[in-house]
């Protein structure tokens, strides 16, 4: 796997670079990597709804969730039960991919997002800016924004529910198939419930002791504090040597940590190994560095499609159109100097 | 361009695969003021070479009221307001951000020592350099923030990278010319009309162009919802605005009726791109049926939404 973009400014302190290969074929789906992600990195609540959607209520990464468990549930044999059963379970442990090329970091305008002496790709808290733009470039939906409180602006703008934090509101609604169902706090409840942002309530103001990531130890605001945010992948672990906390508390080792070249040999033997057993539709996931994002420093193992479980089949760094882009804007910046010129081409009237 | 509806294609229970920008509303506000601020620019250089006076004062007054509202929208909009300044630590030609600040920058401080010379009528030698440099800066500044937006994974936005630029331009150029056209006495403005006209034509134009090359699944959200209710909005007043600017322009009644429809439309239209972006950040099939079809391969049709488990070809990679 190549090194990530910017790396080699490192020189000599470049470290070998590490990542993530999760496998999913052995994921149990018990949620143990969301719970140590959220306890190690002091991750602010982001609301608690059910979504009806299978065990799945934490929904999507976002500033607030940075390992995120999907679960999917098929009308369909099930390979490893060698078709005892026609039904399946799809769980997969989705978090940043760290990328090889990073739209993130491409478009961050105030360099707060950096890549790491490790490859990986963090958001440094005390320089952004909130302008939200790497939120646009990321193809994989990991950033997000943690909404400042309610009372200041409207959070929920574009989105669908709204709701007053001072009401105490408890609804439950079910259409028989698919249950939703939403559950909101009464003391901290989200500001954009369905919409999970995130977000506190405004009278409450919640601090911590927080490690930033970058060695310092920071008191920093609970949730709404207008920044982006998004897997760091433990750098503060990294830096003492240490495996980041999800894969330190995945009990069947479906997160594996390691040098990336290393993840990516085992992950291909485990892939072949899977088709040889009879489960063909065992496909490993952004481990190709001929991608569109060059390889990722966060890949998997996936036994479907990868739009089944929120991933995008084919995904590409905007950075990559770049001189299409820029050649657009100076033609159109030329064309709009020739309509100026040509409005006063007939002279003064 | 995608035969496939969207409801057969796969989807993880239909949440967005991307993100919705977490824009608001101040963003498109933005576009139009500083496409304003940046054509109008242009229009008073050209005014200043061609020795028209008071053309020059009415996009000089434009412009300068584009670029002081500008740094309202934008920091306004920023998560940490008082951090703005951190932009203008960095230079960035991978981020349209990063380069736009400058260029706005840029523009912004010589449209403002410009406007100030004319204000209080000192220092002519200084406002013909500082106008100079702003209209030379100027169609950056109304075309960087197409170049911003289509540099975004959001389909809808990206997909139109070629097309973006030159919408804004026009756009930008349409409200300019009108405005100028408004403030300026009908003898004098007659490059405003032009321009206007030009802008006019060449916004519906590019439109058409941008939706056409989106192609069905993804052109169709500017024809849906918000995005729907601003591009029918755009197109009806910057169609009125190019035809009563070319047939009324030249009485002062027609010519602020006029520029005010092009100001209308031209706003609108930002606003149309603005709400396509996020309608289509919000659909999972935006995002992933042109993948598979740039990636060559079929969409994988499931025989019913829970049973979608039907092996597909193994793609080891």
């Amino acid at each position: 796997m190549k090194p990530g973009d910017g790396v080699e400014t490192y020189e000599a302190e470049a470290q070998p670079r590490l990542g993530f290969f999760t496998d999913t074929s052995v994921c149990i789906g018990c949620k143990a990597c969301e719970v140590a992600c959220k306890e190690w990195n002091l991750v602010p609540e982001d609301g608690l709804a059910w979504t009806g959607h299978s065990y799945d209520n934490t929904g999507e990464l976002n500033a607030n969730t940075w390992r995120h468990v999907a679960f999917i549930e098929q009308q369909a044999p099930d390979p490893i039960k060698q078709g005892k059963q026609d039904f399946r379970w799809l769980m997969e442990s989705d978090v940043c991919k760290h990328c090889t090329h990073a739209g993130c970091l491409d478009v961050c305008p105030t360099g707060a997002i950096f890549r790491t002496e490790f490859g990986t790709v963090v958001i440094q808290d005390d320089v952004c800016n909130g302008c939200g733009y790497c939120v646009t470039a990321c193809p994989f939906g990991v950033i997000g924004k943690r909404e400042r409180a309610a009372a200041s602006s409207p959070a929920g703008a574009g989105r669908t529910s709204g709701q007053s934090p001072d009401v105490l509101q408890t609804a439950v609604a079910s259409d028989g198939l698919g249950v939703i169902g939403k559950r909101e706090r009464a003391a901290a409840s989200s500001p954009a419930g369905a919409g999970r942002t995130s977000g506190q309530s405004p009278d409450v103001l919640q601090t911590a002791v927080a490690s930033d990531g970058l060695g310092a130890i920071t008191k920093r605001e609970l949730g709404g504090d207008g920044g982006m945010h998004k897997c760091t992948l433990c750098y503060d672990r990294l830096q003492n040597g240490m495996e980041p906390a999800c894969a330190k508390a995945c009990p069947t080792d479906s997160i594996q940590f390691g040098p990336l070249d290393e993840l990516v040999e085992r992950a291909r033997e485990r892939c072949g190994d899977l088709v040889e057993a009879g489960v063909s539709e065992a496909r490993l996931y952004l481990a190709d560095e001929n991608d569109g994002i060059g390889g990722a420093g966060a890949f998997f193992l996936l036994l479907d499609e990868p739009e089944v479980y929120g991933l995008p089949p084919q995904p590409i760094v905007p950075t990559k159109n770049l001189g299409t882009i820029w050649g657009a804007a100076a033609v159109a910046a030329g064309a709009l100097a020739v309509g100026v010129a040509a409005a006063f081409l007939r002279g003064e009237e | 361009m995608s035969a496939t509806s969207p409801t057969d294609a796969l989807s993880y229970y239909g949440r967005p695969i991307i993100k919705e920008p977490v824009w608001e509303t101040d963003i498109p506000l933005y576009f139009f003021t500083g496409g304003l601020a940046g054509a109008s620019d242009l229009l008073a250089l050209g005014a200043q070479l061609s020795g028209n006076h008071r053309l020059r004062v009415s996009a000089l007054a434009a412009a300068a009221a584009g670029a002081a509202i500008s740094p309202y929208f934008l920091i306004k909009d920023l998560g940490r307001p008082l951090r703005f300044l951190n932009m203008l630590r960095v230079f960035k030609v991978t981020s349209p951000m990063s380069v736009g600040t400058w260029i706005f920058s840029a523009e912004s401080a010589t449209t403002a020592v410009a406007a100030a010379c004319e204000l209080f009528s000192v220092m002519p030698r200084l406002r013909v350099t500082a106008q100079f440099f702003a209209g030379l800066i100027g169609p950056a500044q109304a075309t960087y923030t197409g170049a911003l937006v289509a540099q975004s994974v959001v389909p809808a936005w990206h997909e139109a990278r070629r097309e973006l630029p030159v919408l804004f331009a026009s756009s930008a150029s349409a409200s300019a010319g009108g405005a100028a056209a408004i403030l300026t006495p009908a003898e004098h403005a007659g490059p405003a009309r032009r321009l206007g006209i030009i802008g006019g034509v060449a916004e519906l134009a590019a439109s058409k162009l941008m939706e056409w090359r989106l192609g069905k699944l993804v052109g169709s959200v500017y024809h849906e919802g918000e995005a729907g209710k601003y591009t029918r909005l755009a197109t009806a007043s910057t169609l009125a605005g190019t035809a009563l600017m070319a047939l009324a322009g030249r009485r002062r009644e027609g010519a602020a009726a006029a520029g005010t429809l092009l100001l209308t439309g031209s706003l609108c239209k930002r606003f149309a791109v603005y709400h396509a972006g996020k309608q289509s950040a919000r659909d999972p099939h935006h995002t992933s049926i042109p993948q598979k079809e740039r990636g060559g391969r079929a969409v994988t049709q499931p025989s019913s939404r829970t049973g979608n488990g039907s092996s597909p070809s193994p793609t080891t990679r």
